[in-house]
C-alpha cells in the first residue's frame, strides 16, 4: 500500500494564499457549523471507519487538521484521502459530535466545485454515472448489467444482459418494464429535474470538472427543454 | 485474523427518554414553521401505526395511501426487491400509489461524486415530495440512503431559512409548493410495523432458519434519533429495524461482532473502485458471519447492502474465501414467507450467490417454480403475452 504522503511540501506549487482560499470556502458553507466541534483524538471514528481498515486514510486527521486550520494539511488531504472515503457516516459515532463525513462531503465540494485537478481525476471514469443520473433521473439501469462493465459479478451477469428485455417485462410492476432507467419517468418529471439542474448551478458545476460531459449533457438537455417550451433557460 | 468475544448485545439495556435525544423534536418545528407559512406539513394519513424511536418518541408509520418513492439500484439491479413491497400491499388490499412522477434522490451520486449541492438535494427531494402530495398520497421511501438523505434535507431545511428560501423559490418556478412530510418513513418501518399480520397470514415454516441482519448506515446512522428502537431487541442498543420483523416469522436472529461495520458500498467504490467493496464486504461481513452464526442468509434492508453483499462474494469465492450465503432484503422475505413466488415475485435469478440451498430448507419446489416462470418468460419472448401481469404471479 502506498503511504499517503502529508509532508507540507507536496503541493509546494500551489500557494499558501489558494489553499487557504479553498479552505475559507468550506468553512463557509452553511454545515460548517454542526460538523466540527473539537477532538478528543480518541480514534473512535478511525475503528469504525471502513475506509480506514483498507486505506492509507483517517477521518481523525481529518477532522485535526481542520480543527487546528493547518491549511497545508487540509490541501493535501483535499488532493488525495477524501475520495477514499465511505460516506457511510460511521464516523458520527464521534462522542464530541464531530461527523468527518461530513466535513469530507463539503471538501470533496469545494474540490469539485474549483475543478481541481485531482478531483477530476478522482471522476475519470465516474462521468457515465453522472451522465445517466443528469440525463434519466436514475443512477443506474438495467441496461447497466453488462459483462465488460461487471466481470467480477460473475456469470449470471451475462444470463442478465442476455434475457435483460424479457426479464423486465417478467415484471409484474408496470412501472418497471424499462431497461434505460430504473422506472418509467415521465417526461415532465424529467423536464422538472433538468430545470433544477440549471437553477442551483449544478450545470455550471459539471462544466468546471468535466467539459466534454458537460456540452453532452447540454446537447440531450437543450433538445428536451425547447419540445417542452423552455428555449431560454436563464435564471436569476 | 484477531477473534475478539461476542459482546452480546441483548445482555445490555438502553433506557430511552424523549429528554436526552441530542436534537429538539423535528415535527413540533415543523408544524411551527407551517403556522407563520413557510412550508405545509404533509400529514401521515389517518391509518397509521406507532413505533418507538432511539430516544422513545413514538413515530407514525402510514399502513396505505402511502406513495412509493421507488430506488434506481432496486429497481435497475434488484428489481424482486421492490416488487416484493408492492406485492405485500397488494395481499393486503390496501391503497398504494406507484408513481412515474418520480426520480431518484440523486444522493448515491452526491455522496459518491459531489457533483451536485445543497440546494438542489433539496430541490429533488421537495419535487418528489410534492409529487406525492399534489396526488394525495403520503411518500413512503424505498432506499436506505434515500431514508437517511432525506431526513438530513428535512434537518437543513428547517434550519436554514436561507436554503428554504432559495428552495421556495425554485419549487415556485415549477408550480409546485414547498412542502415536507411530518414523518420520513423507510419502508424497512411499513414493514415491521406490520409484522403481527405477515406472521398471521405466514404460510411457509421458517421457524428453523437462521439469519444474520445488516443494518443499513444511512438508516440508523444519519439523524439516529428517528430510526426505530424496542427495549426487547438487542435491549435497544441498536436499532430494532429488520430484526424485529425476522423474529416475528419465527427465524432465529443470530449476533456476529461486526454488525455495525457498513458492507462495503462506499458509493463512488461500488462503481469504479470495487476491489474495495468487494474486499471489505467478503472480510469484515460474510466471513465473520460465517465464522460466528453460520446463518443459512443474510437480510437487510437497503439497496447497496443488498447488492455489494450479494455480488461481492463471487470474487470471494475464487479467493477460497468462507462466502456462499444468500443476501434478501426483509420485504423478499417477508413475501415468502406469505407464500409469494420465489421468481415471479422475489424475482431471485437477479441475485448473485447461490439461494437454492436456503430455498430448499424452505421446502419449496424450486424446479417446478423456475419452470413456471420460465414458462411466462417464454410466452414474452414467442409475443403471446405483452407482460407478466400481477395476477400470473400469483398463479
Amino acid at each position: 500500500m502506498m503511504a499517503l504522503d502529508l509532508s507540507q511540501n507536496k503541493h509546494a506549487d500551489v500557494s499558501y494564499d489558494e489553499k487557504e482560499r479553498l479552505f475559507d470556502e468550506v468553512k463557509a458553507d452553511d454545515r460548517w457549523q454542526h460538523v466540527l466541534y473539537g477532538c478528543y483524538e480518541c480514534g473512535i471514528c478511525v475503528a469504525a471507519c471502513p475506509s480506514a481498515r483498507f486505506y492509507d486514510f483517517s477521518p481523525r486527521v481529518i477532522a485535526q487538521a481542520v480543527a487546528r486550520e493547518d491549511v497545508d494539511l487540509i490541501y493535501t488531504l483535499m488532493s488525495d484521502s477524501i475520495w477514499d472515503c465511505s460516506q457511510c457516516f460511521s464516523c458520527d459515532r464521534c462522542p464530541r459530535q464531530n461527523s468527518p463525513g461530513q466535513i469530507i462531503t463539503i471538501m470533496r465540494e469545494v474540490a469539485v466545485k474549483n475543478g481541481l485537478q485531482t478531483a477530476k481525476e478522482a471522476l475519470e471514469g465516474y462521468g457515465r454515472i453522472i451522465y445517466k443520473i443528469m440525463s434519466t433521473g436514475s443512477q443506474v439501469s438495467p441496461d447497466m448489467l453488462q459483462p465488460d462493465a461487471f466481470p467480477d459479478w460473475g456469470t449470471h451477469v451475462y444470463e442478465i444482459a442476455e434475457n435483460l428485455e424479457e426479464w423486465r417485462k417478467a415484471l409484474p410492476p408496470e412501472t418497471l418494464h424499462t431497461t434505460e432507467t430504473g422506472w418509467k419517468v415521465d417526461q415532465k418529471t424529467i423536464i422538472e429535474l433538468y430545470l433544477i439542474w440549471h437553477m442551483t448551478g449544478v450545470m455550471d458545476l459539471i462544466e468546471g470538472v468535466d467539459e466534454g460531459l458537460f456540452m453532452i449533457l447540454v446537447d440531450v438537455m437543450e433538445e428536451r427543454l425547447e419540445e417542452a417550451g423552455y428555449d431560454d433557460i436563464t435564471f436569476d | 485474523m484477531i477473534h475478539l468475544p461476542v459482546v452480546k448485545a441483548a445482555d445490555r439495556k438502553f433506557e430511552a427518554n424523549p429528554d436526552n435525544a441530542p436534537t429538539e423534536d423535528l415535527r413540533e418545528e415543523l408544524f411551527q414553521l407551517e403556522k407563520e407559512g413557510e412550508l405545509e406539513v404533509i400529514r401521515v394519513p389517518d391509518n397509521y401505526i406507532e413505533l418507538p424511536t432511539k430516544y422513545g418518541r413514538m413515530k407514525k408509520i402510514p399502513v396505505e395511501k402511502t406513495w412509493h418513492h421507488k430506488s434506481c439500484g432496486q429497481c435497475g439491479h434488484i428489481p424482486g426487491y421492490s416488487t416484493s413491497i408492492f406485492w405485500l400491499n397488494r395481499q393486503f388490499g390496501l391503497d398504494y400509489y406507484d408513481p412515474t412522477d418520480q426520480t431518484s434522490c440523486t444522493a448515491w451520486n452526491y455522496y459518491a461524486s459531489a457533483t451536485s449541492n445543497p440546494e438542489a438535494q433539496a430541490a429533488v427531494a421537495i419535487r418528489n415530495f410534492a409529487a406525492a402530495h399534489e396526488v394525495g398520497y403520503f411518500p413512503l421511501i424505498h432506499c436506505g440512503t434515500s431514508f437517511g438523505h432525506y431526513k438530513e434535507v428535512r434537518h437543513a431545511l428547517i434550519h436554514q431559512h436561507d436554503l428554504r428560501r432559495k428552495v421556495k423559490k425554485i419549487m415556485e418556478r415549477l408550480g409546485k409548493k414547498l412542502v415536507i412530510p411530518e414523518e420520513i418513513v423507510h419502508y424497512s418501518e411499513w414493514v415491521l410495523a406490520m409484522k403481527d399480520r405477515i406472521a398471521e397470514r405466514q404460510e411457509v415454516d421458517m421457524s428453523h432458519i437462521t439469519a444474520t441482519v445488516h443494518p443499513a448506515c444511512h438508516y440508523h446512522k444519519l439523524i439516529e434519533e428517528d430510526a426505530i428502537y424496542d427495549s426487547e431487541i438487542y435491549g435497544a442498543q441498536r436499532t430494532a429495524i429488520v430484526t424485529g420483523t425476522l423474529q416475528a416469522l419465527g427465524i432465529n436472529v443470530g449476533d456476529y461482532s461486526t454488525w455495525f461495520d457498513c458492507c462495503g458500498f462506499g458509493f463512488r467504490h461500488i462503481l469504479v473502485s470495487r476491489d474495495f467493496s468487494r474486499s471489505f464486504s467478503v472480510q469484515r461481513k460474510i466471513e465473520v458471519m460465517k465464522e460466528e452464526v453460520d446463518p443459512d442468509i443474510v437480510v437487510t434492508h437497503d439497496t447497496g447492502c443488498v447488492t455489494t453483499l450479494d455480488q461481492s462474494q463471487f470474487a470471494g469465492r475464487a479467493h477460497d474465501k468462507k462466502v456462499g450465503l444468500p443476501v434478501m432484503s426483509d420485504s423478499q422475505v417477508a413475501a415468502l414467507a406469505m407464500g409469494a413466488h420465489p421468481y415471479k415475485v422475489l424475482q431471485l435469478h437477479w441475485h448473485n450467490t447461490d439461494n437454492k440451498p436456503f430455498l430448499r430448507k424452505l421446502g419449496l419446489d424450486i424446479d417446478k417454480q423456475w419452470a413456471e416462470f420460465q414458462a411466462e418468460v417464454d410466452l414474452i419472448k414467442a409475443g403471446k403475452k405483452e407482460f407478466m401481469t400481477w395476477e400470473d404471479a400469483d398463479k
